[in-house]
């Protein structure tokens, strides 16, 4: 019976690899998703059967704002201590991407990022030996609800794992952090927390988009002391001493060098390390410390994490950049005004330190990916970049909208023009730009001008 | 010079949309028209002079915001909106500001006493959140307008017998996705669930709005100087098409 049960489910298996390879012959899609999709129509327990096999590390790692990059990141220090982890690197991160994954990869270990809604679910089938938190942000509100609620059903995933199960912590997001202790305010035995120390680089007053006012616990307003992306700062509770805890692995002497990168010295429980990363903004220095952290987790050593770091390139849409017809394309993500805070930030820094007006193309979609609701530009700070801006083309389903917040934000008008499709629009920003063009794509809009700019041999498709 | 004095109630707690789309509208507008725009808050424990404000506004929240808020208005600030309303002024409430105007919220077992300065209540029944893209058809005194934007709402509203809904539901959801209908109107009060920047997809709103608030502070209906509101109309027509699309 148990016999014949395994061999239905290793039918099912190689059934749904064999769709993934036809369907990346095909050239569409990317087969991504669609192997893990049909193996979980026939096997919905097929997460749970698949990593049985796995005998090492099952690391893994959910945030609002970073996952790719930063699981992109580990994978690379992993890698420089010969390791190569089971890992869905093109951030495919529900259910179906991380059983295809799973399905399609060898490997004893694995680093999988899941996304936040579905982690309880997925977690609870995969039972992490290390889960690694990054931040909290509002983010489609239409599909993931209140950020209160998720930060809820985090820590009950959190209860229910066995105690051997580690955990990677932001110690700067509240709403992360309190997840690593109990209610006397202990903290969880194999907790690793990581925070900014550098307090040069707050920001000079808390951003509009703020979303943890209120401590998770006692429902009183925080003290903020300071704040370096979003709500991530320094803060305490003056009413229940839920205060951010101390972290372990700490980023001080913080340069960021625009759209170039950053460095910044990383003081850890294994020693200090000068960290180089080709990647900007203090979120990408959110990003490897939560690296930093969890390679430690996984028994790398400080060296190997260094020139794993180093070695990072920009994953698929954050940070790219591309030659297209003699324009250099710089491709930033932006999803959540959190996220296309720190991207405007560092735009307007690279603005002043090129002397340039910046030539932008921006890409609204309102596809489920993306989030239906397109409320959220009102939120982020396009004000920051009203002054730097050349010309703006806006593209996508909701390129109108995109259009008039950069109205309201203080662009002028006679330098904003509307094209809604994609390809038109981007041809035209491209022939428009000169020597650099930076675009700024919602999640669906970068999937379509990725396969846009890989049809046409300028890059390799996103599932490579 | 002709002015328009804005409220907020509870920027801090009542912003879960980026409500703060609607006060940049506004006062962009009335810049580019040299109407003089002022922007007053007010937050938890504080009150207000009734008199010195032309247009209120208030948004949506997290739940536990709203429980707070709910509260905390109903003591500091509930006298001075029903004054500020019989002065003339008035009021957009949006989303969980539209609820809270209302008698009740019903949470299951829990019940939220709401301001009772509208004819409605709101019941947190069985079934999914309503959620998407909406349009209505909303006659303000000046002919049938339509109203675009998104909606997302656990609680489904209702309103008591005689109360004048805002609008008839095109494409969505309204009020409780039964009976059609969405939002409130009475006088100078609105309340809609199309949430966060609704005025910047439908600027023949805001400028109602305005024009109002304008005639509250100095006794007289502006002429409102026409603005080149082609980028306007093609994000409302860009909202329209969504809710269309569904």
């Amino acid at each position: 019976m148990t016999a014949s049960r395994s061999r239905a489910f290793g039918a099912k298996v190689m059934g749904a690899r064999a769709v993934g390879s036809i369907s990346r012959r095909s050239g569409r899609g990317g087969g991504t998703t669609l192997p893990g999709r049909l193996l979980l129509r026939t096997a919905p327990d097929a997460i749970g059967r698949l990593s049985s096999r796995l005998t090492g590390e099952r690391a893994v790692i959910s945030a609002t704002n970073g996952k790719t990059t930063t699981a992109g990141m580990i994978a690379a220090e992993l890698r420089a201590a010969g390791r190569e982890p089971v890992h869905n690197r093109a951030g495919s991160n529900m259910a179906w991407g991380v059983a295809t994954a799973l399905l399609e990869q060898r490997g004893s270990e694995a680093l999988l990022e899941v996304d936040e809604a579905w982690l309880p679910q997925v977690a609870a089938e995969l039972e992490p030996t290390l889960l690694i938190l990054g931040n909290l942000f509002r983010d489609q509100l239409d599909r993931y609800g209140e950020l209160e609620r998720l930060a809820d059903e985090w820590a009950e995933l959190i209860a229910a794992s066995p105690a051997s199960m580690g955990l990677v912590l932001n110690a700067d997001d509240p709403l992360v952090a309190d997840l690593g202790r109990d209610e006397e305010l202990q903290t969880r035995p194999g907790t690793t927390y990581f925070g900014i120390e550098d307090t040069a680089r707050a920001l000079p007053e808390l951003q509009h988009a703020f979303d943890a006012k209120h401590c998770r616990r006692c429902g009183s307003p925080y003290r903020y002391e300071r704040a370096f992306v979003g709500h991530l700062g320094h803060y305490t509770c003056p009413n229940c001493g839920a205060d951010r805890p101390t972290p372990d692995v700490r980023a001080t002497a913080i340069e960021l060098r625009g759209i170039e990168g950053t460095t910044f010295r990383a003081e850890t429980p294994a020693g200090d390390l000068q960290v180089e990363i080709p990647l900007p903004g203090l979120y990408n220095v959110y990003n490897a410390l939560t690296a930093i952290a969890a390679g430690l987790r996984l028994g790398v050593g400080l060296e190997q994490i260094g020139s794993g770091l180093r070695s990072v390139r920009a994953v698929f849409g954050r940070v790219e950049t591309i030659p297209v017809d003699g324009t250099d394309v710089s491709i930033l993500l932006v999803k959540n005004p959190a996220g296309a805070n720190e991207v405007l930030r560092t735009l307007a820094l690279e603005a002043e330190r090129s002397q340039q007006p910046l030539e932008l193309w921006m890409a609204l979609n309102d596809r489920i990916a993306d989030g239906r609701d397109v409320s959220w530009v009102w939120d982020a700070d396009f004000e920051l970049l009203a002054a730097a801006a050349g010309h703006v083309t806006c593209s996508g389903t909701r390129a109108s909208e995109m259009a008039l917040r950069l109205k309201y934000a203080g662009f002028p008008t006679d330098r904003i023009e509307i094209i809604e499709g994609i390809e038109a629009s981007f041809d035209a920003a491209v022939d428009r730009a000169g020597a650099r063009l930076f675009a700024l794509p919602t999640y669906t809009a970068l999937i379509e001008l990725r396969t846009l700019i890989a049809r046409r041999g300028l890059a390799s498709e996103f599932w490579r | 010079m002709p002015e328009l004095r804005l409220l907020a109630l509870y920027p801090e707690q009542m912003n879960i949309y980026a409500d703060r789309g609607n006060v940049i509208f506004l006062r962009e507008r009335c810049r580019w028209r040299g109407i003089g725009f002022s922007y007053a808050a007010a937050g938890p424990g504080e009150g207000f002079d009734p008199e010195a404000h032309d247009l209120i506004y208030i948004g949506g929240g997290q739940d536990r915001d709203q429980l707070m808020v709910a509260e905390d208005m109903r003591r500091t600030k509930r006298d001075a909106i029903a004054a500020a309303l019989a002065d003339g002024a008035s009021l957009l409430a949006v989303c969980g500001g539209y609820q809270l105007l209302g008698s009740r919220y019903q949470l299951g077992e829990r019940r939220i006493e709401g301001l009772g300065l509208a004819n409605l209540e709101t019941v947190r029944e069985e079934g999914e959140r309503l959620i998407g893209n909406v349009s209505i058809e909303v006659d303000l005194g000046s002919g049938p307008r339509v109203l675009a934007g998104f909606e997302n709402h656990g609680g489904r509203t209702y309103l008591g017998s005689g109360a004048e809904p805002l609008g008839r539901v095109l494409h969505g959801f309204g009020n409780n996705g039964k009976d059609g209908y969405e939002g409130i109107l009475r006088g100078n009060l609105i309340g809609t669930y199309l949430h966060g920047p609704l005025l910047p997809k439908n600027a023949w709103l805001a400028d109602e709005l305005i024009a109002r608030g304008v005639e509250h502070s100095s006794g007289t209906r502006p002429d409102l100087e026409p603005l080149d509101d082609a980028l306007e109309e093609a994000a409302h027509a860009g909202a329209e098409d969504a809710a269309r699309r569904g």
